[in-house]
């Protein structure tokens, strides 16, 4: 008897040992840690289309995932090196916290809370959202503000249910909240007459309404009551790994301001452009700057294209959910995409 | 003789053993975790539950508003979720001891039909009971625009049934007190009459004096208290109907699957406990010329209880913790706002030690009731 009770304290001794051992193991960089791996994981949303979806090959395809993409092929020169791991709202940030993805693209809101208190740093803004609010035609409804007493879905938390409550406390109006964890129950609800109305950012409107059986029935109202900036986040004090996202993000963006695509890539090689010449790697090394092959910026835009032909291809007016820019245009033409220098 | 080799102090020695590995494993877990997140920059501590909350919870069994804080918004979870699992726990026993016993019918297709039922319900996971039942009830109901009047003031439509509710003006504290009083009254009278019955073998229509026994606090109230109640009328509007009292379809399909899911567990445990009393029970009582529904209550259920309330402990805590799977169908139950209130704050770790921590407390105190209940009516040998 003595011996099995030793026993079990030696197990649960080790196991206290192991436990503290585990969490002391994690001294080398993301950077380090992907290139060992030889590939990048990346976390993005389920199923939403336009953001991150697979295609019938269970290819995944969509905004968030082209900007993972992006990260893929400045680290790799391969946009395909990288893995997608599907996160709910509630596991998102823990995911990203523990080490099992090493990037959150999807749509997340960057917050001020967000970033002092989650251990985590967000990358530039890589779509201008504001969340609105979508109705059936028939219901003769042309503001959010003569929606009191309605019935809106959701999805739980995010900034969501709490921007609603701002709302309607603003114009002195009440509302009935109807809170759904999964996305398809919550576009069920609405599509099935339970709620009036369904709140979510722009864009994710613009997504639930091109799987309706009949886009046209619906509208997106033309209130937008709050501010959603969508940005990829990485864990907290790795400056290098913050950098690489962030610039990559920056490099889609500045790709497009400078004329260069996909396809016309290669000859803007030969650019006599000094700043088309950095970006590219044609010559100084800001690559080596980032731990990154020097053609860190032709892998980009070679694998995925610019901002513009991400937009286009994945959220643009001739998809289903046939986006516009608005904000999403760059600073030269009115928008707020505004990639800081490369030099 | 050694300390060590009396049962008694041994018997000790390991429960202080496991309960400080326990201990051990506890700390160690808890301080990794703090420096982890220390590390990480990511924010502790509980300080969290008294920021305002900020967010809409529409079903709400106890008062609250947006501007009240997180800590209250998790009450409301709680009472929302001991709400649900109450009631089904209740509708669920009572409906479930009668399959189970029409399980035993010798009615061939009666008997069939209850197996049918108990075995649709324990085969097919709760979860997806509860999404067709949703499905079906906000797919069925016309939207509130043509919401079917069925009585005046009483309206069911896919976003629920909505009927006037009583609004206390004044006497409702009397009414509640008369009505304690009137069930305190009549069970007395009902045993008085019982053990009088046993001495003195007189048989009064003893149910009759028990009814008056309650309804008489009930008159006295009701002449001398100021009771005055006025009727809260729905109201269709723009979108919804406004006033009254209104049961959502979230609330009702969650009801519905978990009483459904309980009444079958139940059904089986009846079955099981009424079968372990012997064959010779029923004969001795079919001897006596006791009918086959007198001997079911009055011998055969009495000895069965013994044997069924065990199991049923475990079948409440089960809904109880099933209650959780609300989430899936917009109930704000305690997990979901829990969610709600990790995504605003971030406080992952705090906000799941909360739920863990009342689902435990809640648990523990479901098995301290039935456990004394339990002891209660188990056979006392003399």
């Amino acid at each position: 008897m003595k011996s099995r009770i030793l026993q079990l304290c030696a197990t649960v001794a080790g196991i206290a040992v192991g436990l503290v051992a585990a969490t002391s193991a994690n001294a080398a960089t993301t950077l380090e840690t992907v290139k060992a791996r030889g590939k990048l994981i990346c976390g993005v949303s389920m199923s939403t289309p336009g953001f991150a979806t697979a295609d019938a090959k269970g290819h995944m395809e969509g905004f968030d995932v082209d900007v993972c993409r992006a990260v893929a092929a400045a680290v790799f020169g391969d946009p395909e090196k990288v893995d997608f791991v599907l996160t709910n709202i509630n596991t998102r940030f823990q995911a990203l916290q523990s080490g099992e993805i090493d990037m959150l693209s999807r749509q997340t809101t960057m917050t001020f809370s967000r970033e002092t208190s989650l251990g985590l740093d967000f990358g530039p803004t890589v779509f201008y959202d504001g969340q609105g609010l979508m109705v059936p035609k028939s219901l003769g409804v042309n503001s959010a503000k003569e929606l009191t007493d309605a019935a809106i879905c959701t999805l739980p938390g995010t900034t969501t249910a709490q921007n609603l409550s701002d709302f309607f406390r603003t114009i002195g109006g009440k509302f009935e909240l109807v809170v759904f964890e999964n996305p398809d129950e919550n576009r069920n609800a609405f599509f099935s007459g339970r709620c009036e109305a369904i709140s979510s950012d722009r864009s994710d409107l613009a997504s639930i309404r091109a799987v309706a059986n009949n886009p046209d029935d619906y509208v997106v109202l033309p209130e937008t009551i709050s501010k959603e900036p969508l940005a990829p986040a990485v864990r907290q004090n790795d400056s290098n790994w913050r950098d690489i996202v962030s610039w990559s993000a920056w490099m889609l963006m500045a790709a497009e301001e400078r004329g260069i695509t996909q396809a016309n890539v290669d000859e803007m090689t030969k650019s006599e452009d000094p700043e088309i010449q950095r970006m590219l790697g044609v010559n100084e090394e800001l690559g080596k700057m980032l731990n990154l092959d020097n053609k860190w910026g032709y892998n980009i835009i070679k694998g995925v294209g610019n901002y513009g032909e991400v937009f286009e291809r994945n959220l643009g007016t001739k998809t289903a959910l046939g986006l516009t820019r608005g904000p999403n245009t760059r600073w030269s033409e009115g928008g707020l995409l505004y990639a800081p220098p490369f030099r | 003789m050694p300390l060590f080799y009396d049962a008694r102090i041994r018997a000790y020695l390991y429960q202080v053993i496991a309960v400080g590995l326990v201990l051990l494993v506890a700390w160690v877990m808890f301080s990794t975790a703090s420096a982890n997140l220390a590390k990480q920059d990511i924010a502790t501590g509980f300080g969290f539950l008294a920021r305002q909350a900020g967010f809409v919870i529409t079903e709400t069994a106890i008062t609250y508003e947006p501007t009240d804080t997180i800590g209250r918004a998790i009450l409301v979870g709680i009472a929302n979720t001991v709400k649900v699992s109450l009631l089904a726990a209740i509708l669920g026993t009572i409906f479930g001891l009668l399959v189970g016993i029409g399980r035993l019918s010798h009615n061939p297709v009666l008997s069939r039909l209850m197996l049918a039922y108990v075995e649709a319900l324990r085969n097919v996971p709760l979860l997806l009971y509860l999404l067709l039942w949703y499905s079906l009830i906000i797919s069925t109901f016309p939207p509130v625009k043509q919401a079917i009047q069925m009585l005046p003031g009483v309206f069911l439509s896919n976003s629920g049934l909505v009927m006037p509710a009583l609004h206390w003006e004044s006497g409702f504290a009397a009414l509640v007190t008369a009505i304690l009083v009137g069930i305190v009254a009549a069970t007395f009278v009902a045993r008085m009459l019982g053990r009088q019955r046993v001495v003195s073998g007189k048989d009064r229509p003893v149910a009759l004096i028990a009814t008056v026994a309650f309804l008489l606090p009930l008159v006295a109230a009701l002449l001398l208290a100021n009771i005055s109640v006025t009727w809260d009328v729905p109201e269709l509007g723009r979108f919804r109907l406004s006033g009254g009292y209104h049961l959502r379809p979230e609330f009702v399909a969650l009801l519905l699957g978990l009483t459904l899911s309980v009444s079958a567990n139940v059904a089986e445990i009846v079955r099981a406990g009424i079968q372990a009393v012997s064959k010779g029970q029923w004969e001795a009582a079919t001897a006596l010329g006791l009918s086959r529904a007198r001997t079911l209550k009055l011998v055969i259920l009495p000895q069965a209880l013994r044997i069924i309330i065990p199991p049923l402990t475990n079948t409440y805590l089960t809904v109880f913790k099933n209650s959780s799977l609300a989430i899936a169908i917009g109930y704000p139950d305690l997990v979901m706002v829990s969610n709600t209130i990790m995504n605003q704050t971030g406080q992952a770790i705090e906000s799941i030690a909360i739920f863990m921590g009342v689902y435990l407390g809640l648990s523990i105190l479901i098995s301290l009731v039935m456990n004394w209940y339990n002891a209660k009516v188990a056979l006392r040998e003399r």
